[in-house]
């Protein structure tokens, strides 16, 4: 009822008087347990540690500078490793993120009732799960090295990579494919014309996006004991080698910056 | 050539989108579907081809009947009918030469189709049929960078190039301007003269059908309630066809325009 009878004829309001005082007194609750976490977090905290931070932060950043620059020899594999992790990852999670995306989308799956809850179920269980964690149980089973960071970073990245393409699925332009169908072409030759072509930006964007999250996630995979620079810089942390810690640090920076590059590079191209 | 028997569509819904329709179209025939929006036009053509399958009643192409058939045999049946749509639906990140080859999938094995090896009487076809619709020198272009009239062109290429019986043309015009929907009017036309080809037209502007058709079929409600001549649509008609309107005004500019069309 925002049109409200006045001497002066109709007035129009956004919101009746019983809403706006049921937003104000939303607000009110909201602001006072807003204050209420905040007394409760502070006198849980241990303000002498917090008040001591900035002295800590700089005696480490003051021993960690200069960085051991001649540490570098030792950082050129662990690195080639990290970036082999994250491109054979994401090209593992890419084949087999295709077909679950195709058994996700309610537009080509065979079945929506008892194919595509197992198509869900793949991705929800492997997005859910960091791929530290993953990285851990692989270790366990497979032993240590950078083929446990590849399997960890493989599927950690289906469910992710199958939700984009799935979705992509299911936005497509239905009447490019009926036209296909109604040349009396066959079902694979309908995914081949109708859709594939249809899609293959989207696939191409999601797979060099999740190839750049991949770069980041394989840095620490080290840490757990799967390969790449993490383990050097567990190493030179676990040995308060401050000066190699920040070139490690220096070094995945400049990775990283490489890879968005890179990534934003062939986005652009497709697009 | 083609005939509907008592042809029946109704939706999940309860909607019941064609009711009984009967229907004949002899070989060479070119007829106009008109109708309201929501009288089952485009769901009378997506069920002869059975894009939309069909709740009841028969689709006779020839001596087959299309609704009995499983689906290797509807697809070697859809390639005797080519179709044509209201959007184009061109496949937009492909050339305009794979476009209009994509006609021949039915023809072509998965893999040959995949590679693009498509055989060569097929890519000779393809650009006699570019030439003939004027978009030879476009046969490179990706199907987005055309015009909407350009883009029908292919479209029409694609139907034609599954070399059909029948075509079926869903709203050709409905995305175009009034000169572009005459020309593709008057190409669909005449191609359909030059090869003998039936085709059935859902069309909304009654003046251009009259202009091109020999024969009208008037929808309404998913029943058949006009069948003739294009000169047998009188306001009275046009009243049972569509509802009351003054249709004294659609009849006079028809008029017009003719004379245009003869001084020009």
């Amino acid at each position: 009822m925002p049109v409200l009878e006045s001497d002066a004829g109709p007035v129009w309001r956004k919101r009746t008087k019983g809403q706006a005082l049921a937003r104000w007194f939303g607000w009110l609750l909201g602001v006072a347990i807003f204050l209420w976490c905040w007394q409760r977090i502070s006198d849980k905290t241990t303000w002498f540690f917090v008040w001591d931070a900035p002295d800590i932060a700089a005696d480490v950043l003051s021993r960690a500078t200069p960085p051991r620059w001649e540490y570098i020899d030792r950082l050129w594999w662990p690195i080639w490793d990290t970036i082999n992790i994250a491109t054979l990852g994401t090209i593992a999670a890419l084949i087999m993120a295709v077909p679950v995306a195709f058994l996700a989308a309610r537009n080509t799956t065979p079945s929506a009732i008892f194919i595509r809850p197992i198509a869900l179920l793949i991705i929800v269980a492997t997005r859910s799960i960091n791929s530290l964690i993953w990285a851990l149980l692989l270790i366990a089973i497979i032993g240590p090295g950078v083929f446990a960071g590849i399997v960890a970073i493989a599927i950690r990245s289906i469910g992710f990579c199958a939700k984009l393409l799935y979705e992509a699925i299911e936005e497509i332009d239905a009447t490019q494919v009926e036209a296909i169908t109604a040349t009396g072409a066959s079902r694979w030759q309908v995914m081949a014309y109708g859709i594939v072509p249809q899609i293959a930006p989207a696939f191409a964007g999601i797979a060099v996006f999740r190839w750049d999250i991949n770069i980041r996630e394989s840095t620490v995979l080290g840490l757990v004991g799967a390969g790449g620079i993490g383990l050097q810089l567990q190493g030179s942390l676990n040995t308060l080698a401050w000066p190699q810690v920040s070139l490690i640090l220096l070094v995945i920076l400049l990775a990283v910056v490489i890879s968005e590059w890179v990534s934003a590079k062939v986005r652009g191209a497709i697009i | 050539m083609l005939r509907l028997d008592a042809l029946t569509k109704t939706y999940k819904t309860g909607d019941q989108a064609l009711k009984a329709v009967t229907l004949a179209v002899p070989s060479g025939q070119v007829l106009a579907l008109i109708g309201p929006s929501g009288a089952g036009k485009s769901t009378l053509i997506r069920c002869i081809n059975r894009l939309v399958e069909p709740s009841s009643g028969a689709v006779m192409l020839g001596d087959v009947d299309l609704t009995k058939l499983g689906a290797g045999a509807l697809r070697r049946e859809r390639r005797r009918m080519g179709m044509i749509f209201q959007e184009y639906a061109l496949v937009e990140r492909l050339t305009v030469m794979e476009n209009v080859l994509s006609g021949r999938l039915g023809y072509v094995g998965f893999w040959r189709s995949l590679t693009r090896r498509f055989p060569q009487s097929d890519v000779d076809e393809a650009f006699r049929l570019l030439d003939r619709v004027g978009l030879l020198h476009m046969a490179d272009k990706r199907a987005d960078e055309l015009s909407g009239g350009q883009r029908q062109r292919v479209g029409i290429c694609r139907a034609l190039i599954q070399n059909p019986a029948l075509l079926l043309v869903d709203e050709p015009t409905a995305s175009l301007d009034p000169k572009t929907s005459r020309q593709i009017m008057r190409l669909i036309c005449e191609l359909c003269a030059e090869r003998g080809l039936a085709a059935i037209i859902n069309i909304h502007d009654v003046a251009l059908a009259q202009m091109f058709v020999a024969r009208v079929i008037g929808l309404r409600l998913g029943e058949v309630v006009f069948d003739g001549p294009p000169d047998g649509l009188t306001p009275d008609r046009l009243t049972e066809i569509y509802g009351e309107e003054d249709w004294e005004a659609t009849i006079d500019a028809l008029d017009e325009e003719d004379e245009i069309e003869a001084a020009e």
